[in-house]
């Protein structure tokens, strides 16, 4: 539809509707992500937010409306097919690989990104892959884990977990990111920290989609921001004019009072 | 028309046994979310449960009658049975009866080693992965029947069942069709015995507030919990429901099939498979499966079938399994959301 | 091709070797050095490795392995009946058979997982279990079970050999491979090492590192851009091929199969022999199939004589009790043991032996390096 239309938009989602059972999560969400910015998608619990980002991974399929990435209607697509397109994603609880050291960990999304979906890798050892620990280290050295690179992911306290995840994601160099309340739980120094982090790949030119609650993390960070409530998106704009409207000043209140 | 009744009702009352056996494995799965491999040794045990009450029946007394001669001029020995001894001609009923009558000992029997199992070992295992589960109930499995066989040996046991019932019921007088359908009183009783039990477990799930709990410990495991119910008392009950649901299928089984130490395993993994046909955690669908994979079986075996497709009657279940799991991943009325992966 | 494994896997590899190589005077001691019984210990350890690469790995729990086991016995002996007595025929023929029997259970069974991969698995191995029982009679002759006879045709050895009076033997090109000699035993003790070489290079392959990031979180897999479908696929088919080598071997030192080799009992007895040495260790299933089929080996010929005769200096009122109860363990008894076994292990150590070994020598090495020992990987649940 309007996928050809603008090139330099990365992410677009037109018209999508998706209800459980006769709850309806999400009601005709347009969202346009340009690219290399960072889009926040902020908005009270229970908005639609993380339904959003499933649909946008093939974790749920829209009831009708379409994703469009990078000119690629993401309808039938399996969920690996489209991270290969070059979408990653950090979950809301981090989904690591817990019996696995954090090299490791950080090592697999860079197979799955240089050999693709399958490949009957069975010859050469992890261990002579020199090229991919490297880059698997720097990425451990940039999320600040890399001291404990030989420890058991599952042993990491739940922050460490999130910026661990986010260095799988980011060793990827996806053309897409999705971040689904990357500070959540975390203390105040991590949370500055994962701010840095992010500003600094911002910089690197990667496109990003975050939700949020943490306004100092979305007022830091975000070039434009998407208010959702009630599964549909209420206002959208840079953010000094979303911080002044007032409808998602209701919408906050609203929930503050309910 | 005939042959086709025939081989429905001779479905049934296999069909009874699987639907009960499946009916206790969904039910623990489905609130307990424990995968019992032992569940077919539950079965087993009840079985013998009517075995061993039919050998204390018959245990009989032997004296030396000097009076009388054998042919070998021996002393005869006298057995004289202590039931019958002891109670006359009430002692030989309860001998003729000794299946039906052993329900009353298998029900607190199978009841208790129901409750023994699930608080000594299943309870440990709530939290455990699946695997893990799998393989301790496994283990239970083999040391039960292991144990059976220790003590009634390899050969099968028969069991007769009362005189009165042993012969053939004219199913299609009843129906107004005429002699042309023989069927065994006994399977008959079966299938309405397994019918009865069947409504017994549901109008407990369904008219107690009891059932209610379980009822909605099998939808959200979690909610129910965090609603103060003591849920672990009633995972043991259910448990001991599922024992006894299997154990008293295993003893009204006896006169139809002679119980080994292995019936348990055989029956066991038909009817995991009814339970994934039906559907993980869907009570009605293990009930319907069972009776439709007993009937599909028994037209397998007729010889019509059998000469078309040689053996189809020894892989057909599966051969099902594998079609509806293929084209229906959750079985024929298994809800969204249970066991997915 | 030899350049990539650590200094620390080639000692493992060598010791490994050495000892199976040497085990006809090392197990001296304690009894089990004659080749029947080391050829058991080759043959059920290469069936261990196999189906460790699948559970071991991915975590996907298979009922059915038992089921490769058999028909890899049977194309074996029809190799022995229609073709030659020489082993590798059997063997090529047995892992093809094996090969394609897993791709096509596999790929029915790994549609779904959890328990209903187990079921599947079981259910298809009960299957086959039942069909050469029955209809299959004409390839399987049923319960007899397939044996050779004088009147095989053997084609290929007709052309070169004249058969001699009574029934041949196997053989690699002429060296006696069934017959219970020491060469039968070292031919599948070179099996054991390669089987062994082949699972340590999956283990320590990206291939091997996959799949074992499928068993910690397959979701997270499929979101970094893997298609978990033909990893689980691979694992599944190189874990039948080497059942289905298990069971040629099997047929290979004694050319006979049966279908009670392919029932749910032996399916259940891989699964214990590679618990009871530890899960997703590279050599902890090698040491189970060994300890099984060696207490086995005890346990089966005792009975209540002999048992009478151990505990011969205990007064009459003591010993009879002693020897009734332990009677329930040997002989006939032997699978209660196991059964009891199994259970003791999943409840008190489920990480196998390799997982005491592991707690003792850290128990010594305490204030040592701060590094903690790997925990026996249970899958994390998915979101």
């Amino acid at each position: 539809m309007t996928s050809t239309t603008k090139s330099n938009i990365v992410l677009d989602v037109s018209g999508v509707n998706k209800s459980f059972g006769g709850l309806r999560a999400l009601t005709n969400v347009n969202l346009q992500v340009e690219e290399g910015k960072v889009h926040a998608i902020i908005g009270p619990n229970g908005a639609g937010k993380s339904t959003l980002l499933n649909v946008c991974i093939g974790r749920i399929r829209p009831d009708n409306g379409h994703v469009v990435f990078n000119g690629e209607t993401l309808d039938r697509h399996q969920p690996h097919e489209i991270n290969q397109l070059g979408v990653s994603r950090v979950f809301q609880t981090p989904e690591i690989f817990a019996d696995l050291n954090l090299l490791e960990n950080v090592m697999i999304p860079a197979f799955a990104k240089r050999d693709g979906a399958f490949t009957f890798n069975a010859i050469r050892a992890v261990s002579a892959e020199k090229e991919l620990r490297e880059e698997a280290e720097e990425i451990l050295h940039d999320v600040g884990l890399y001291e404990r690179r030989n420890h058991l992911a599952g042993s990491l306290s739940r922050g460490d977990k999130r910026r661990l995840e986010l260095g799988m994601c980011l060793i990827q160099k996806p053309k897409l990111l999705l971040l689904d309340e990357p500070t959540a739980g975390m203390a105040r120094h991590d949370t500055n920290m994962t701010i840095e982090l992010l500003k600094r790949i911002k910089a690197r030119g990667m496109t990003k989609v975050i939700i949020e609650h943490d306004m100092h993390v979305v007022f830091s960070l975000a070039d434009k921001i998407s208010v959702l409530a009630q599964g549909t998106v209420i206002a959208e704009g840079l953010p000094e004019e979303v911080r002044g409207n007032p409808r998602v000043k209701e919408a906050y209140l609203g929930e503050a009072h309910g | 028309m005939d042959a086709i009744i025939l081989q429905i009702l001779n479905g049934l009352d296999k069909g009874g046994a699987y639907a009960l056996i499946a009916l206790g494995l969904t039910l623990v799965f489905g609130t307990l979310g424990v995968v019992n491999f032992a569940h077919g040794a539950l079965f087993m045990l009840g079985a013998f449960c009517a075995v061993t009450f039919n050998k204390l029946l018959t245990l009989e007394k032997v004296t030396l009658d000097p009076t009388q001669l054998t042919p070998w001029g021996t002393a005869a020995e006298i057995k004289t049975s202590l039931v019958e001894a002891w109670l006359g001609e009430y002692g030989k009923v309860l001998v003729n009866y000794s299946v039906p009558v052993s329900i009353i000992v298998a029900i607190p029997v199978m009841l208790i080693i129901g409750i023994v199992m699930e608080r000594g070992l299943i309870r440990h295992f709530y939290k455990r992965p699946h695997a893990d589960q799998i393989l301790v109930t496994f283990g239970l499995a083999i040391v039960l029947q292991e144990i059976i066989k220790h003590f009634y040996g390899a050969n099968p046991i028969p069991q007769a069942a009362p005189a009165a019932f042993a012969g053939t019921a004219q199913v299609g007088m009843l129906l107004g069709m005429g002699d042309a359908i023989p069927y065994p009183w006994w399977r008959l009783i079966y299938l309405f015995f397994s019918l009865g039990i069947i409504g017994i477990v549901f109008a407990f799930l369904q008219f107690t507030t009891y059932g209610m709990v379980v009822r909605a410990g099998m939808r959200d495991r979690e909610t129910v919990g965090l609603l103060g119910i003591d849920i672990e008392r009633r995972f043991t009950v259910v448990f001991g429901i599922a024992a006894v649901v299997a154990g008293l299928a295993g003893v009204m089984y006896t006169p139809i099939l002679p119980p080994d130490y292995h019936m348990g395993m055989d029956f066991l993994v038909l009817s995991f498979v009814v339970v994934v046909v039906g559907g993980m955690g869907s009570l009605g669908g293990a009930v319907a499966a069972g009776f439709l994979l007993g009937i599909l079986q028994s037209f397998a075996s007729m010889n019509e079938i059998k000469s078309i497709i040689p053996g189809i009657d020894q892989i057909i279940i599966y051969l099902v399994a594998v079609v509806i799991l293929l084209t229906m991943p959750r079985g024929l009325m298994g809800r969204k959301g249970v066991m997915e992966d | 091709m030899f350049g990539n494994l650590s200094r620390q896997d080639w000692v493992m590899f060598l010791g490994f070797s050495a000892v199976v190589l040497l085990a006809p005077i090392l197990f001296q001691p304690i009894g089990a050095a004659y080749p029947a019984i080391l050829e058991k210990f080759c043959i059920f350890g290469l069936f261990a490795i196999g189906f460790n690469i699948l559970f071991g790995l991915t975590g996907y729990l298979s009922f059915g392995h038992a089921a490769f086991l058999g028909i890899g016995s049977y194309a074996a002996v029809w190799s022995f009946k229609l073709f030659t007595m020489n082993v590798i025929p059997a063997i090529a023929l047995s892992i093809i058979f094996a090969g394609i029997f897993a791709l096509i259970i596999g790929f029915i069974s790994l549609r779904r997982s959890g328990i209903y991969f187990s079921i599947l698995t079981l259910a298809f191995a009960q299957m086959s279990y039942n069909m050469a029982y029955s209809v299959l009679t004409p390839l399987t002759n049923g319960e007899t079970g397939l044996q050779l006879t004088l009147k095989d045709p053997r084609i290929v050895d007709a052309m070169f050999i004249t058969p001699g009076t009574g029934l041949p033997r196997t053989t690699l090109f002429g060296l006696e491979i069934s017959g219970g000699g020491l060469g039968g035993f070292y031919f599948t003790a070179a099996a054991l090492i390669i089987g062994f070489y082949i699972s340590m290079r999956i283990f320590r392959s990206p291939f091997g590192l996959m799949l074992k990031a499928i068993k910690s979180n397959q979701n997270r897999m499929r979101y970094t851009g893997f298609n978990t479908r033909p990893y689980l696929m691979a694992a599944f088919v190189i874990s039948g091929i080497y059942a289905g080598l298990a069971g040629s071997l099997m047929a290979a030192v004694d050319p006979l199969a049966g279908p009670e080799r392919m029932q749910w009992t032996a399916s259940g007895e891989v699964v214990l022999m590679t618990i009871l040495g530890g899960v997703g260790t590279l050599i902890g299933p090698v040491i189970g199939a060994a300890i099984i089929k060696y207490f086995e080996n005890i346990f089966s010929g005792f009975n209540e004589t002999a048992l009478n005769s151990v505990f011969n200096f205990l007064p009459d009122t003591l010993r009879e009790p002693i020897v009734k109860l332990l009677s329930l363990f040997v002989g006939e008894g032997w699978s209660l043991t196991l059964g009891l076994v199994f259970m003791a292990i999943v409840i008190f150590l489920p990480g196998g032996i390799m997982e005491g070994v592991r707690l003792i020598a850290s128990l010594f090495k305490k204030g040592g390096n701060g590094n903690k020992p790997a925990v026996s990987g249970h899958a994390q649940p998915a979101e």
